[in-house]
C-alpha cells in the first residue's frame, strides 16, 4: 500500500509526468483494440495530421502565457491560405516559397492588427479577436468571391512541400518540430521570452519593473499571426484546396490541447513540454477514433468527453500538488 | 455615519453633462441611425407590420442574450449556448419522432434538457472553482453538439404537430406571441437585476468575488443558478427556432453564443464583470437585430454582414476606451 502510495505520489509530482502516463495507457488500449495503431505508417498519418495543430498551438501558447487567447486563428488560417492560393491562380509563375512567404506576411498583419486593437485600443482579447473572427472569415469569403480554389488552380512546387520529406521525414512534422525548438528556445532563453512569462505572472509587477506590456502584446499577437500564416499555407498545400470555410472551429482544438498540456488561462504558467503532450493527445484521439471502430458521429461528442476529463483531472493534480508542496513545508 | 451620508449624497449629484454622456443614449442614437437607414432602404419598413416583421426576423435568438446579461456582470462567460440549443431541440425533436411523445410533454423534456446542459456547467465550475468558465463551456460546447450529433447523425428530424408551428408563428392581432414573452422575460430580468437583493449580489461578485464571499454572499449557488438558468433560456430558444424552421438538425443554433455575447458587449455590459445596465443589452439586441434585417433587405451578402457586425462589436468596444472618450471623461472628472 505505502508503495502504491509513493508511486501515486511520484506521478502526480509534475503535470507532464501524470500527462505521459495518461497517454500511454491510451495508447496501450488502443493497441489492444486494433495492432494498426503502433505501426510506423500510421504514426507517420498521425503525426502528419496533427502538424497543422501542433503548429498553432505554439503560437497559442505564448498568447494564453500573457494571459490572452485568440479566437480569431481559425479566420486567420483560411484568410492567408486564401490570399496564397488566389496569388498562386492568377499567378502561376510565383514561386512556392513567395507564396508561403505572403501568406505568413497576411497573417502578420491579421495578428498585429488584434494586437493593436487589444494592447492600445483596451478591447479584452477575447472580444476583440471575436469580432476579427467574423471579419477576417468575411474578408476570406470576399476576396474570394465565395469560390474555392481548386487543386489544378495551385501550383504542384507548392502541393509538393507536404508529401516530400528530408532525412525520411515529411516535411511538415520538420516544421512542426523545427517550430517546437525554436519556441522553446524563444520562450526559456531570450529576453522577450522571459518578457512575455513576466507579463503573464503578474503584469502590474513587469510593468514596474520597466517591460513595455503593451509592445510585448502586440508581439506575442503579431506571432501568433504569422504562425496562423504558416498554418494556412500549410493547410492548402495539404489539402490541395482553398476554402471559405477551412479552419472552421480549430481555435477550440487548439486551445483545448494546451489546456491539456497544461498551460493555464490565467498566464505565466506553461511549458511547451506540456502543449507537446496535448497536441499528441488530441492528434491521437483524431486519429485512433476512426481506428477502433467508433463511428465518426461520436467522435466530438467523445472528444469533449475527454477535454472535460483531463481539465478536471488537471485541477486535481494541482490540487495534490499543492498539498504535497505544504505537507514539505510543514516538515 | 453622517459622513458616509455626506459621502453617498455628493457622489448622487445630479450632473446633465454626466446624464448625457452615458452609454444607453450613445446605442439609441445608433439605434436611430439603423432605423433611418432601414427606412431609406424600404419605404415599407416604418409601419406596425414593418417593424414585428423585422422584429421576429432575430428574436429568437435574443432569449440567449437575457441571461447571458447575468453571466456576464457575475464576471462568468458561456460559450456553450449554442450547442445547448442544438442538444434539446434534437432531443426534442426526436422523442416526439421516435418515441412518440406527445408534443407537449416534449416541450418540457427540452427545457428540462437544456437546464441539466446549464447546471453540469455550473455545477463543474462550482466544484472545481480554478477552472475557467470560458474552457469548461468551451469543452461541454463540444459534448453538447456531440451527443446531437451522435443521436441525429447527418438526418434531420421534422413532421411535428401543427399546432407546434404556431408558437413562433401564432400571433395575437398582429403582436407575435414570441415578442410577448420576451417583453414579459426581459421586464422580469431587468427587475430581478437592477432591484432586487439578488441583482445587487451580482453586481457585488462582478466586481469583487472574494470580497463577496467574505461579506457573506453565496457566491457559488449564484454562479451555479446563472448557469442553470442560462441552459433554460438556451432551450427557450430551442423550441422558437425549431417551431420557427419545422424541422431540426444538429447543426442547428451554430454562432449564437457568439451572437448572444456580442449583444450583450455592445450594450455596454463589461466582460471583466460587475459593469452594465440592462436597458442597454435590451437595446443592442434590437440594434443588431434591425441592422441584420436592414442589410438583409438590400441583399447585403452575408460574408460582408459578419465584417459589419465584427467591425460593430470592436469599435463599440474601443471607443469609451480612446482619447476622445477619455477626453470627455475627464472634462466631466474636472467639472465636478
Amino acid at each position: 500500500m505505502e508503495k502504491i502510495k509513493s508511486i501515486a505520489k511520484s506521478l502526480t509530482k509534475s503535470r507532464e509526468i501524470s500527462l505521459v502516463f495518461v497517454l500511454i495507457i491510451l495508447c496501450a488500449a488502443i493497441q489492444l483494440k486494433n495492432n494498426q495503431f503502433l505501426s510506423f505508417a500510421n504514426i507517420n498519418d498521425l503525426l502528419v495530421n496533427a502538424t497543422i495543430m501542433c503548429v498553432l498551438a505554439v503560437g497559442m501558447m505564448s498568447v494564453l502565457l500573457i494571459g490572452g487567447i485568440d479566437i480569431s486563428i481559425g479566420s486567420t488560417l483560411a484568410l492567408t491560405g486564401m490570399v496564397a492560393a488566389l496569388i498562386m491562380r492568377d499567378f502561376p509563375q510565383t514561386p512556392a516559397i513567395v507564396s508561403a512567404l505572403i501568406s505568413i506576411g497576411v497573417g502578420i498583419i491579421c495578428g498585429l492588427v488584434n494586437g493593436l486593437v487589444i494592447a492600445k485600443g483596451g478591447v479584452i482579447p477575447i472580444i476583440a479577436t471575436m469580432g476579427f473572427m467574423n471579419i477576417f472569415r468575411g474578408a476570406t469569403y470576399i476576396v474570394s468571391k465565395s469560390q474555392w480554389v481548386h487543386k489544378e488552380q495551385i501550383t504542384p512546387a507548392f502541393q509538393d512541400f507536404t508529401l516530400n520529406s528530408t532525412f525520411g521525414i515529411n516535411n511538415m512534422i520538420v516544421v512542426a518540430a523545427v517550430c517546437f525548438a525554436v519556441f522553446a528556445y524563444f520562450l526559456k532563453f531570450t529576453r522577450t521570452g522571459r518578457k512575455i512569462y513576466a507579463v503573464g505572472s503578474n503584469a502590474e509587477a513587469a510593468q514596474v519593473s520597466g517591460i513595455n506590456i503593451s509592445r510585448i502584446k502586440i508581439i506575442v499577437y503579431s506571432i501568433m499571426g504569422g504562425l496562423s500564416g504558416l498554418a494556412g499555407a500549410l493547410w492548402v498545400s495539404k489539402y490541395a484546396s482553398a476554402q471559405g470555410d477551412s479552419g472552421k472551429g480549430i481555435e477550440m482544438d487548439i486551445i483545448a490541447a494546451c489546456v491539456i498540456g497544461g498551460v493555464s488561462l490565467n498566464g505565466g504558467k506553461g511549458t511547451m513540454l506540456g502543449v507537446v503532450l496535448g497536441c499528441l493527445t488530441l492528434g491521437i484521439l483524431n486519429n485512433a477514433l476512426p481506428l477502433i471502430n467508433v463511428s465518426s458521429f461520436w467522435q466530438d461528442a467523445i472528444k469533449g468527453l475527454i477535454i472535460i476529463t483531463a481539465i478536471i483531472l488537471n485541477v486535481l493534480t494541482q490540487r495534490t500538488l499543492d498539498k504535497n508542496n505544504l505537507k514539505r513545508r510543514e516538515l | 455615519m453622517a459622513q458616509t451620508k455626506r459621502i453617498i449624497a455628493a457622489e448622487k449629484v445630479f450632473s446633465w453633462k454626466k446624464f448625457f454622456l452615458q452609454w444607453e443614449w450613445f446605442l439609441i442614437l445608433v439605434f436611430i441611425l439603423v432605423n433611418v437607414m432601414n427606412m431609406i432602404i424600404s419605404r415599407y419598413y416604418l409601419s406596425a407590420s414593418g417593424l414585428l416583421t423585422a422584429t421576429s426576423s432575430f428574436l429568437e435568438k435574443a432569449f440567449i442574450a437575457l441571461p447571458m446579461v447575468f453571466v456576464l456582470i457575475i464576471g462568468d462567460i458561456d460559450i456553450s449556448v449554442g450547442s445547448t440549443v442544438a442538444l434539446s431541440s434534437v432531443i426534442m425533436a426526436e422523442s416526439y419522432n421516435k418515441l412518440g411523445i406527445p408534443m407537449g410533454v416534449c416541450i418540457v423534456i427540452c427545457l428540462l434538457v437544456g437546464t441539466l446542459c446549464g447546471f453540469i456547467n455550473g455545477f463543474i465550475l462550482t466544484k472545481f472553482t480554478e477552472l475557467f468558465p470560458m474552457i469548461v463551456t468551451l469543452g461541454t460546447m463540444i459534448l453538447y453538439r456531440g451527443i446531437a450529433v451522435m443521436i441525429l447523425e447527418d438526418q434531420a428530424s421534422k413532421n411535428f404537430p401543427d399546432w407546434f408551428s404556431n408558437i413562433f408563428w401564432g400571433k395575437i392581432g398582429s403582436v407575435p406571441y414570441m415578442l410577448i414573452v420576451f417583453i414579459v422575460f426581459a421586464a422580469v430580468f431587468g427587475i430581478v437585476l437592477h432591484k432586487t437583493t439578488f441583482g445587487r449580489r451580482m453586481y457585488a461578485i462582478g466586481s469583487n468575488r472574494t470580497a463577496s464571499k467574505y461579506a457573506g454572499i453565496e457566491v457559488q449557488k449564484i454562479r451555479l443558478l446563472v448557469y442553470t438558468l442560462t441552459g433554460l433560456f438556451a432551450a427557450v430558444t430551442a423550441i422558437f427556432l425549431t417551431s420557427r424552421m419545422g424541422s431540426t438538425r444538429p447543426n442547428i443554433g451554430e454562432g449564437y453564443e457568439l451572437e448572444a455575447i456580442s449583444m450583450v458587449v455592445l450594450g455596454g455590459v463589461s466582460t471583466a464583470g460587475g459593469k452594465g445596465r440592462f436597458v442597454g443589452a435590451v437595446i443592442a439586441i434590437f440594434i443588431i437585430g434591425f441592422l441584420r434585417y436592414g442589410l438583409g433587405l438590400i441583399n447585403t451578402k452575408s460574408e460582408a454582414m459578419l465584417i459589419i457586425i465584427g467591425s460593430l462589436l470592436i469599435v463599440a468596444v474601443m471607443f469609451p476606451n480612446l482619447k476622445l472618450g477619455s477626453l470627455i471623461r475627464r472634462k466631466t472628472k474636472s467639472h465636478k
